[in-house]
């Protein structure tokens, strides 16, 4: 396998990430949107960003998502 | 009726008592709410019973978001048994004090239950990092580059295919990288530290530990393709 992709995946950064401070406090505003539909990542494109590239955060929105989804069923 | 289980019981009296009552709860604006969230305010908002009453009902909500979580995550996790159900008991108990402390910051924008299953499922991620800080599988200041190929996924049976590119990638982190940036960029990528655990070996909380990083990572792919090594495209 070669890893070169994976590293330059890893090396690479978005400029409009917001961080985990900001991506955070609106997690479940973007975690309802997501849920309803709606076009989170457009609405909110650095949150998008972070979520893509922060593991800790994006677990977070990974558990957030299946947790509204179970409630919904 | 509320209905607490008999284990929980003892740990939810006290957490009962420990919530604060936030002194802003009154001011949210109550006209932009659901029923339900405003329901739910309104309860927290109350003299006891009725807001013991209401934070039980929470509490149980809370656990049973936390236990399943703690099960989403179980088989990623070197926890198992009853010790992680002890994490998501604490978790939640966790939980309910800061959602009753930051009750006046919900704005309405989601319900009431997705802003508090926010915080519970951030307090099952600090728990995480905590048991890994307890329990590290390696030493946090550890050094061993010869597991960087293994971290990207490189083929060691490729090794004249990507033997430069890491070696500059190592110098990199020597020369261009702060004492922090390579501190944690040697932590998170080389030792395979999960990041909320360095958050509590360092004292730190996860946004600077991510910016840290984040300017490591910004440093590193501009050294590597100022050298030739990677394209850049950014």
């Amino acid at each position: 396998m070669d890893g070169r992709p994976e590293l330059e995946r890893f090396l690479r950064t978005d400029p409009r990430d917001v961080g985990c401070a900001e991506a955070m406090e609106m997690l479940h505003i973007y975690a309802e949107l997501t849920v309803a539909g709606a076009p989170a990542e457009q609405q909110y494109p650095g949150i998008a960003a972070h979520l893509r590239s922060c593991g800790p955060c994006g677990e977070d929105f990974d558990g957030l998502l299946a947790t509204l989804s179970n409630q919904e069923t | 009726m509320l209905k607490v289980s008999g284990a929980g019981r003892q740990y939810l009296g006290s957490i009962v008592a420990m919530a604060p009552a936030d002194p802003e709860v009154g001011e949210t604006p109550a006209a932009r709410l659901d029923p339900e969230s405003a329901e739910w305010l309104r309860v927290l908002a109350c003299a006891d019973p009725q807001r013991e009453a209401g934070l039980a009902r929470l509490h149980e909500m809370l656990l049973r978001i936390a236990q399943g979580e703690v099960r989403r995550r179980g088989p990623r996790l070197r926890i198992a048994g009853p010790e992680l159900e002890d994490l998501a008991y604490h978790a939640a108990a966790d939980a309910l004090v800061a959602i009753t402390s930051k009750i006046g910051q919900f704005r309405g924008e989601s319900r009431f239950t997705t802003w508090a299953y926010k915080f519970v499922i951030f307090e099952i991620s600090a728990k995480i990092g905590r048991h890994f800080w307890r329990n590290p599988g390696v030493s946090l200041g550890a050094e061993d580059w010869n597991q960087l190929p293994d971290r990207f996924g490189f083929d060691p049976a490729k090794q004249t295919e990507w033997r430069d590119l890491l070696a500059a990638l190592h110098r990199a982190v020597d020369t261009e990288l702060t004492a922090r940036q390579r501190q944690v960029f040697v932590a998170i990528v080389l030792n395979a530290v999960p990041l909320d655990t360095l958050v509590i070996e360092l004292g730190s909380n996860r946004n600077a530990i991510y910016k840290t990083l984040f300017d490591a990572r910004r440093k590193l792919r501009a050294a590597l393709a100022a050298n030739g090594y990677i394209d850049d495209d950014c």
